[in-house]
């Protein structure tokens, strides 16, 4: 089961071994600057216009590329002839599966390789053709100018379809990729012990990433070395997918990003595109930026599957769960990229319950490949598990938040020897949520207003979550650098995707080296001058940075008390590190400023490098959370009108509120989307392409659509084991209950269970006229 | 003659520039900008020996935050564009360029547009702001100040186009009710999800402003 926790860390992805510091800092009782609402430490060049993200690099002869892509859900190219689009004007380069340059360039599905440019296309969006030009204008031109003759061969996007055995074959191997099994206890026996047994299906629509900043890079080649400027949540792993594709050494390719504009999973790992530019720079001798188009990124930037899940439980009067039985079938896309990733995980593990068997499969479709999106797999199973519970609950005639408290595990029972949480917060997110949420007086005054009985209904709800990861972890290798004039920079590989982690991480330095942040600065994302760090994604960032940050400043500390011992003739053990002095524990007058230290000032520079340790062992690390929603229908017209959410989280220790409070309302908005509005459409009978591949069709949650009341209550729980910081994750559980909470609310308004997510007006107005006519 | 004294009517009757206004500012503002003038006075028909082939370059003055540029530019380049990648303002940002999410948004004469949806030859003699023209020389304005203060951004990426339409919006509102600010925003996206915190951004901006 361990692999399950490393989707973030090395899939794909050579990791090299981090040192064991050996010992481990105390953990923190009280904190100074830690936990606390500082602004960010890049706010003024985030709205001053002067932060430059990967898409506003501006090179000297910078020229243009676009792709060309296969309109077709599934063809072969059969001739591509570019003679007109070469001699177009501005065009300098234009690279074809025909090129020479393109003659062994390979590119990875896990572990499935294929040819970059890939005569046989398995889905609409499929890399063609390529072309540089001196503007943007001029590349687009060009690159529909190229005329391919395809073979349009037949297709299958429906992936409830796919197993069909008449249905066309994606892969040469047949359309069922993997089937997964796990099972614990005797589920038979547990249904058999059961007072009640209820089953239902459960169906998740495609969710699209699309973050604001297009996916795309610039790359300029200076001889033999190649620096590529990607959108990135993780520079070494464009670094290494980038060398590894044009077999170049790692030091030859220098990947950096120190802004980026939100991936939510689809920028963990380059894309076909960034080679591309890297080889249409290399022949057109210029540097070359390209930005897919935001359609582009509908049909090619990675998705959270469909999912369909059927779920039987079993639960005693008592509310003692008996048995589980979860299955579950989605779709990677075209190629191996996990379509029912952890979509059981939180059926084998979120509830205590001895019995429980689950089934996923994995199968192809004629569509773009999937990504990790936000906490993959999860919100999809608690859409139906979260529901279920609910459903159990008013079957044994229990409130759904008791049943709930019933069954909090404090050991991990899906992991191998089940392994006991260093801490469980569920019980608090339960208690502490339903208490400042008013969960029982809304219950009647919800159940008064719906008697009045006009078009108005309203309903309260709720879901809970755990995330399988969250905890952090090695590799992480984090350098501290104090100058002569006793100013620091931090050098740290992680890129900051918008949830603070630069912040934070001069929090932390500053906390221990009693300085102020604002004399911190940060250094990062960059493959050329910092050291190897894992994309940052997962809720993993600051869980396995920040520690290491720590040790970095306590690793420092320590240089500066030797040098200090020897300046000062006095013991090391006998000095103390203060603010920005060293003291003599005996005699306070003897003391020394950092920057009066004979060592720093020879040198011009001190610097601590700090590793991550291991985590506990035999312990996991999980975040926990609770969700709480209220909501109003109008049963005429359908609408949905979320007035209120609450976000409950224990993620241990808060490292800075402001920040922890906007992940919070952010992942409640986006699990808005999720639940209500967000859909791929793919136009299954007739053509197989994507219908709504722009923000017009496919909506997400605007300003109109977010409660204006939104809360976040964090349950700071010690967590000493975790890491020396005690935080754990907090970026993918503020995602994962939000929409199976939206539906038991709107189930309590309506009294109908809305099993499909999205749930649309028109749904809402359809399932009620089925049942006034049922 | 019809035809020309109907085009001459401005902000009368549908046209094209009208539909784009209505979709390229946020709703709070739509009233304003269904209101003002379109950007450039509607060709007459004896004006078509002026309209250029696309593949032409022709000269526009793009007065951006005070500055006059003079830049060559083919007529459909989009004013977007010509800021980022000619005149290379990058403070302006690009998440669609077709309408849809605002990240482009910029001031023109005072009202927030898609400038992803604007051309820059409809820009010319118009008075352009860009997030970088709120600084006060290295100082930020006070709708920059109030996004910093109640951490209204995550990634940041549609953050100047978040602060432009508030500026539009104070522009013309002095102080915004709860209803009208997210109106206002409205024709913003934020991926990131950092509505609630915008919000207040832009209330704190309008006490900021009124000091
Ligand atoms: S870039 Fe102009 S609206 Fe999206
Ligand atoms: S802050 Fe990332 S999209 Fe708004």
């Amino acid at each position: 089961m361990a692999t399950r926790d490393k989707i973030y860390y090395t899939e794909g992805l050579p990791v090299p071994e981090t040192p064991d510091l050996g010992t481990q800092p105390a953990f923190w009782k009280k904190t100074d600057l830690v936990g606390k609402p500082i602004p960010r430490v890049d706010a003024y060049e985030r709205v001053s216009g002067t932060a430059v993200y990967p898409s506003d690099i501006l090179l000297p002869n910078m020229i243009y590329a676009a792709i060309l892509r296969c309109p077709h859900p599934h063809a072969r190219v059969k001739k591509i002839d570019i003679a007109e689009a070469g001699k177009m004007p501005g065009v300098r380069a234009v690279i074809t599966g025909d090129s020479k340059e393109a003659k062994g360039v390979k590119w990875k599905y896990r572990d499935m390789e294929v040819p970059l440019f890939d005569s046989h296309c398995r889905f609409e969006g499929e890399v063609v053709a390529a072309v540089a030009a001196d503007s943007w204008y001029q590349a687009r031109d060009a690159a529909q100018a190229i005329k391919v003759d395809y073979e349009v061969l037949p297709f299958v996007v429906d992936y409830e379809r796919s197993l069909d055995v008449s249905v066309p074959r994606v892969q040469e191997k047949g359309n069922l990729l993997s089937e997964d099994t796990y099972s614990r206890g005797d589920v038979e026996k547990g249904f058999a012990e059961a007072d009640i047994v209820l089953e239902q299906t459960y169906h998740t629509q495609c969710e699209l990433h699309t973050p604001l900043e297009l996916h795309g890079c610039v790359a300029n080649w200076d001889g033999d070395r190649l620096t590529v400027w990607e959108s990135s949540q993780g520079v070494f792993a464009v670094q290494s997918r980038v060398a590894e594709a044009l077999n170049l050494p790692l030091s030859k390719v220098r990947a950096s990003g120190h802004y980026m504009g939100g991936g939510f999973g689809s920028k963990l790992w380059p894309g076909k595109y960034t080679v591309i530019s890297a080889m249409l720079a290399r022949k057109a001798a210029r540097p070359v930026k390209m930005l897919l188009s935001r359609e582009e990124t509908y049909l090619c930037a990675g998705n959270r599957p469909a999912g369909t899940m059927r779920i039987k439980a079993g639960v005693r009067k008592d509310g003692t769960i008996t048995a589980i039985d979860f299955d579950c079938i989605g779709p990677s896309g075209a190629y191996p990229a996990g379509g029912v990733q952890l979509v059981d995980w939180l059926a084998r593990d979120l509830y205590l319950c001895a019995n429980v068997r689950t089934r996923g499969r994995d199968v192809l479709i004629n569509a773009g490949p999937a990504r990790p999106f936000r906490a993959p797999g999860h919100p999809q199973g608690a859409w139906a598990l979260e529901q279920m519970i609910d459903e159990l609950a008013k079957a044994i005639d229990m409130d759904p938040v008791q049943l709930r408290l019933k069954n909090v595990p404090l050991k991990s029972q899906a992991r191998e020897g089940t392994p006991p949480y260093t801490s469980t917060g569920l019980r608090q997110c339960l208690e502490k949520g339903a208490e400042k949420f008013d969960w029982q007086a809304s219950l009647e005054r919800i159940r008064k207003f719906n008697e009045q009985n006009n078009h108005l209904r309203r309903g309260i709800g709720m879901g809970a979550c755990l995330w399988v990861a969250g905890g952090g972890g090695p590799p992480s290798t984090v350098v501290i650098k104090l100058f002569r004039d006793g100013s620091i920079n931090l050098n740290m590989g992680a890129s900051d995707i918008g949830t603070g982690t630069k912040t934070i991480m001069a929090q932390v330095a500053a906390e221990e080296l009693g300085v102020q942040p604002a004399i911190i600065q940060i250094e990062n994302a960059d493959t050329a001058t910092t050291q190897y760090a894992t994309p940052s994604g997962g809720s993993k960032t600051v869980p396995t940075e920040a520690p290491t940050v720590r040790n970095a400043a306590i690793a420092l500390k320590q240089e500066l008390l030797a040098a200090a011992a020897e300046d000062m003739e006095v013991p090391e053990d006998e000095l103390e590190y203060i603010g920005d002095e060293i003291i003599w524990s005996r005699d306070a007058a003897k003391r020394l400023r950092i920057t009066e230290v004979s060592r720093l000032k020879k040198r011009g520079v001190m610097i601590g490098t700090g590793y991550r340790g291991p985590n506990p062992a035999d312990k996991v690390v999980n975040p926990f959370a609770a969700h709480f929603c209220e909501l109003e229908v109008n049963i005429l017209s359908g609408e949905i009108n979320i007035i209120r959410f609450l976000g409950v989280h224990d993620s241990g220790r808060v490292m800075n509120r402001m920040t922890f409070d906007n992940q919070v309302y952010g992942g409640i908005v986006m699990g808005i989307g999720f639940g209500l509005t967000e859909s791929r459409q793919l136009d299954e009978r007739q053509t197989g392409r994507l219908c709504n591949k722009n923000w017009h069709d496919y909506k997400l949650p605007t300003a109109m659509d977010v409660p204006l009341e939104i809360t976040s209550l964090p349950i700071e729980l010690d967590d000493p084991e975790s890491n020396n910081t005690g935080a754990k994750g907090l970026g993918e559980p503020v995602t994962i209950p939000t929409a199976a909470a939206i539906a038991n609310a709107l189930c309590m308004a309506t009294g109908v269970r809305f099993t499909r997510a999205p749930v649309s007006p028109m749904e809402v107005v359809r399932k009620l006229s089925e049942r006034k006519e049922g | 003659m019809e035809k020309n004294d109907h085009d001459d009517k401005q902000g009368n009757g549908y046209s094209r520039r009208g539909f784009m206004q209505f979709i390229g500012v946020g709703a709070g503002v739509v009233g304003a900008s269904l209101l003002s003038p379109p950007l450039r006075r509607p060709l007459k028909a004896e004006d078509v020996g002026t309209i250029f082939p696309a593949s032409e370059m022709v000269k526009v003055r793009l007065a951006v935050n005070g500055t006059v540029h003079a830049v060559l530019v083919e007529p459909r380049w989009s004013l977007l564009y010509v800021l980022r990648e000619i005149i290379g303002m990058t403070g302006t940002k690009i998440g669609c360029d077709r309408g849809e999410c605002g990240a482009c948004t910029v001031l023109i004469d005072d009202v927030p547009r898609y400038s992803c949806m604007t051309l820059a030859v409809e820009a010319e003699n118009r008075t352009i702001t860009t997030v970088e023209g709120l600084m006060k020389g290295e100082e930020l304005g006070p709708v920059q100040t109030a996004f910093v203060e109640t951490d209204a951004f995550q990634c940041g990426y549609c953050t100047s186009g978040q602060i432009m339409a508030v500026e539009g919006l104070l522009r013309k509102v002095e102080s915004p009710s709860p209803e009208e600010i997210r109106l206002g925003c409205s024709g913003n996206l934020c991926r990131c999800g950092a509505y609630p915190n915008i919000f207040a951004a832009a209330g704190k901006a309008a006490q900021l402003k009124s000091k």
